[in-house]
């Protein structure tokens, strides 16, 4: 059991990064595998800075692949594990996210997205997006939390791991090397204080009892014979992810109830549109905002409502419209026009947005 | 009817009785090696504290074979799974069983990485000198002039080099005063089972890294008959020499 570090109500100015850290000791978190990688290595800096206060565990691997499979060997054998990654990493990573998707094993990644494709920068992007929601060779059967802020990356760390261990869904906390890199203020609770209950670790190999007397001996594996029970069992993974997904997703709105023009935009983007949207507002110019929180699974029916009830849609990202497939299929049927802002692996300022909003209003009937 | 027939098989007691029937191909040398390695952890009574990994490739067909708590995963992949295994819970005696690709090729870093860190596990490596589940593929242990599907005139070793000797190589990284290193063959499972044994005892008593090489047969693959298969085998220990290669102390005693 991994000690407390955070027992009342605390005010920090840290790194994203370093609040990763404290909010997965606040989970329970207990072990951490992982491997350097620019923008997320503060995670796991303060993690081992913390060691022994909290007594948990870590291990740097040879790689990324190493980083994944030892923590779902952690995870079997009932230790709440995470690792953390972004970039390249994110792309050898993805062998054991499948392998965490197959056997629905309660995978938690932080991912702190950088610049791609390849090596490109070290810092920002949110080129990781797709990767995150629907790498590997399997159908996309994952929870990726965007986050837009150091409150954020508290709040939905320690919600990652509740949310993977109830739903035994690989669970990701979707950020970026801004948000690791830069200092914010954020307030660190115990989740009991909230009245989070956090869900124990269970072990799926090694529980309780004697093999041949109290139990049978437990054989997982992700290898099938048959196409058809290859099949079953993927349908019913699908049928579980459809029916929890309106109790997983969320978003946010802001000023998007009588907005003319409404920007989809996740993560940190996202507040460069609140930016924008005070600015066009005071110059008489009805913009709002529509955020996923969840990039997946996405709220679909408020998402369908929003965008019916906008004239124009815009949409912005640090990529070349990553968030926009996931979105224009969900929103299939939606007439209202849209435009886009695409800044691949650059950040989106909210002067870049008051400026595209504007010009979209010229021509918009208000 | 001779009474003895109807004999139930005796099988080990770490050994599946439900699975029946080996799943390997005919004459493979796994069902040998996985009796033997049942046979050991019965004897040394660490059923109840084992969890034992496999990788894809012929290791899968491992995946229920031993009444143990065991883990099915990817090509090269079972040295990380179990070793995230053991660095959680270290009372757990954590098994890799992989075949000569996943240890030596595409998990190779994994391998080197963990001997490194003289993880406390047990990694038991098959050497059969070629990929079976993929149909007969040159490996890193392929030995020179061997015909596979992909060296179909003989592997040339000018052109993809000599065998990797897999426990020699693990033997000149471990730590030297903790782990144990061995090579044996299918041709003696008595020995086998003693190197096992020791491997086994090796990780249980939390010293260090455990590393079993073991030369096995293919005759699907290799296609030859039982006489043929045999007589690869003793060229293999002529290329591949069988015998221990770091001992720590405290191991004297296992036989």
């Amino acid at each position: 059991m991994v000690k407390k570090l955070i027992t009342e109500d605390t005010k920090l100015f840290m790194t994203g990064n370093e609040v990763i850290a404290y909010a997965a000791v606040a989970a329970g978190a207990e072990f951490m595998y992982g491997y350097p990688i620019t923008p997320q290595n503060e995670i796991m800096h303060t993690w081992c800075k913390l060691l022994p206060k909290t007594e948990a565990g870590f291990l740097q691997t040879e790689d990324e692949i190493s980083a994944g499979f030892t923590t779902l060997g952690g995870i079997l054998v009932g230790k709440k594990a995470f690792t953390a990654t972004a970039g390249p990493g994110n792309v050898i990573m993805q062998d054991a996210m499948s392998m965490a998707e197959m056997m629905r094993i309660p995978f938690v990644c932080a991912v702190m997205q950088r610049g791609g494709p390849s090596t490109a920068t070290v810092i920002y992007a949110q080129q990781e997006t797709t990767l995150t929601c629907f790498g590997g060779n399997g159908e996309g059967h994952r929870i990726v939390y965007s986050t837009a802020g150091h409150q954020d990356l508290y709040d939905y760390t320690i919600k990652a791991f509740n949310t993977a261990w109830k739903h035994r869904f690989p669970t990701f906390i979707l950020a970026d090397g801004y948000q690791g890199k830069m200092r914010e203020p954020v307030v660190a609770y115990d989740p009991a204080s909230r009245g989070i209950e956090m869900l124990p670790a269970v072990p799926t190999l090694r529980g309780e009892g004697k093999i041949g007397v109290d139990r049978k001996s437990v054989h997982i594996r992700n290898t099938f014979n048959l196409e058809e029970e290859l099949m079953e069992v993927l349908d019913s993974y699908e049928a579980d992810f459809n029916r929890i997904a309106p109790e997983i997703a969320e978003f946010k709105e802001y000023k998007a109830e009588d907005a003319d023009v409404l920007i989809i935009a996740h993560g940190i983007v996202a507040r460069s549109a609140m930016t924008a949207i005070d600015i066009l507002r005071a110059r008489g110019i009805k913009a709002g905002l529509f955020r996923p929180i969840t990039v997946r699974p996405l709220a679909v029916p408020a998402l369908r409502k929003a965008c019916d009830r906008a004239k124009k849609i815009l949409f912005t990202e640090s990529a070349n419209g990553q968030l926009a497939r996931m979105v224009l299929k969900e929103i299939y049927g939606c007439t209202t026009p849209y435009d886009t802002l695409y800044k691949m692996g650059v950040g989106v300022t909210g002067d870049d947005l008051v400026n595209k909003v504007e010009s979209m209003t010229e021509t918009l009937v208000c | 009817m001779p009474e003895l027939l109807t004999l139930p098989p005796r099988l080990p007691n770490a050994q599946n009785e439900e699975v029946g029937a080996s799943k390997f191909c005919p004459g493979c040398g796994h069902g040998m090696i996985l009796k033997t390695l049942a046979s050991a952890i019965d004897e040394l009574e660490l059923k109840d504290k084992s969890v034992f990994g496999c990788d894809i490739g012929c290791s899968l067909l491992a995946w229920n074979y031993l009444d143990l708590d065991t883990v099915q995963t990817h090509h090269g992949r079972t040295t990380p799974v179990i070793c995230g295994v053991v660095r959680a819970r270290p009372e757990i005696v954590g098994i890799a069983y992989m075949g000569d690709g996943g240890g030596l090729a595409i998990g190779a870093g994994h391998l080197v990485n963990a001997a490194v860190r003289n993880e406390k596990m047990l990694v038991v490596l098959v050497n059969n000198t070629n990929y079976g589940m993929t149909g007969g593929q040159m490996a890193p242990t392929t030995m020179p002039g061997q015909i596979t599907e992909t060296t179909p005139y003989g592997r040339d070793i000018e052109k993809t080099g000599k065998p990797a000797k897999g426990a020699e190589m693990i033997a000149s990284i471990v730590d030297t005063d903790k782990a144990y290193v061995t090579r044996a063959t299918c041709s003696n499972l008595r020995s086998l089972k003693t190197s096992f044994k020791k491997a086994l005892t090796n990780v249980a008593e939390g010293r260090g890294f455990s590393f079993v090489e073991v030369l096995s047969i293919c005759p699907l693959n290799w296609r030859t008959n039982n006489v043929q298969t045999f007589e690869r085998l003793k060229t293999m220990e002529e290329c591949f020499k069988v015998g221990e290669l770091v001992v720590p102390a405290g191991l004297e005693g296992v036989k």
